[in-house]
């Protein structure tokens, strides 16, 4: 009896260890709402200021516009992309690194390493691709891009974390393609994709495992 | 009775070298400093597992310098491989049967 409940005792110390080698499970899901709650607010930053609360589809609104007032608003909206961007990475770090210290377990691990790895490659490529979009002045493609290679870069981090990012991925992917569809309604699929899918994935997140 | 337990291999006994297997079976190589925070265990007592788990031919040590840093990291042998499973599932099949 007593070797039976040692190698119980084994085997759940083998499955513990494999996972926590080889998933980074320190992902905080408020992260994914915080960064939702930045992606609206970006959004309708966009809306009512840039765009001056002008019509979300972007062709009408800039065809009214003259050649020096749209270079205007593509360099605000880019800040305010950029921006969103930057409070949505230091707000997920900083509660992945508190969710790891409070938990005792280190962050900087080779899983996270490579975690790090497989989403930068995606996402460099994404960014490198939308750059150029804006200096070939192709912009109704850009949300379409962000969205699908963001979900690229989910689906190959998603074997390496939680496996519920490797959905959240797919989404994104299917959100962008179906953006690209419509490039008119940019702005709400971006809303969609970075803000509300964020959020309710966020959500799910902490309930299952955090609370 | 005699069968089940046969192939429960003494060289995995010990709870760091189970750790150690663990690791190894789920990633490809594995740093010495990592696999010593992920089993939280002292250097000697981590270095004493793998010696043996080496000489055992369970695990591989790939000995290289990242700049001028030395760093040591290990990995299955196919060896260690097959015979870790089989630990394994002699471990199962113990909880089964008893």
């Amino acid at each position: 009896m007593e070797n039976n409940s040692k190698s119980i005792e084994d085997i759940r110390t083998i499955r513990r260890i494999m996972e926590e080698s080889s998933r980074f499970l320190s992902l905080s899901g408020l992260s994914g709402v915080f960064a939702g709650g930045f992606a609206i607010a970006g959004a309708l930053v966009a809306y009512f200021l840039v765009l001056k609360n002008g019509s979300i589809h972007y062709d009408e609104y800039f065809r009214s516009l003259s050649v020096k007032e749209i270079t205007t608003i593509r360099w605000q909206l880019i800040a305010d992309a950029v921006i969103v961007l930057s409070l949505a990475v230091l707000a997920s770090l900083f509660l992945s690194i508190r969710k790891a210290k409070l938990a005792g377990k280190n962050f900087w691990t080779p899983v996270s390493k490579r975690l790090l790895i497989n989403l930068l490659i995606p996402l460099l490529t994404g960014g490198l691709f939308i750059i150029i979009l804006l200096v070939q002045n192709q912009p109704w493609l850009i949300v379409p891009g962000m969205l699908i290679f963001y979900g690229l870069a989910l689906v190959g981090a998603g074997k390496f974390t939680y496996n519920e990012i490797l959905y959240l991925g797919i989404i994104e992917i299917i959100t962008g393609l179906l953006s690209a569809l419509y490039p008119d309604l940019g702005l709400l699929f971006w809303i969609f994709g970075f803000g509300i899918l964020h959020i309710i994935y966020g959500l799910v997140m902490y309930r299952k495992y955090e609370s | 009775m005699k069968d089940l337990i046969s192939n429960i291999n003494k060289v995995f006994e010990s709870r760091v070298r189970l750790g150690i297997m663990s690791v190894l079976m789920v990633n490809d190589t594995y740093d010495f400093n990592s696999l010593k925070e992920t089993l939280s265990v002292t250097d000697g007592n981590l270095a004493s597992h793998l010696k043996a788990l080496e000489e055992k031919g369970m695990i591989r040590v790939n000995k290289q310098f990242i700049g001028r840093k030395p760093n040591t990291s290990y990995s299955a042998t196919e060896a260690g491989i097959v015979d870790f499973q089989q630990h394994l599932k002699a471990l199962e099949n113990l909880i089964r049967t008893q």
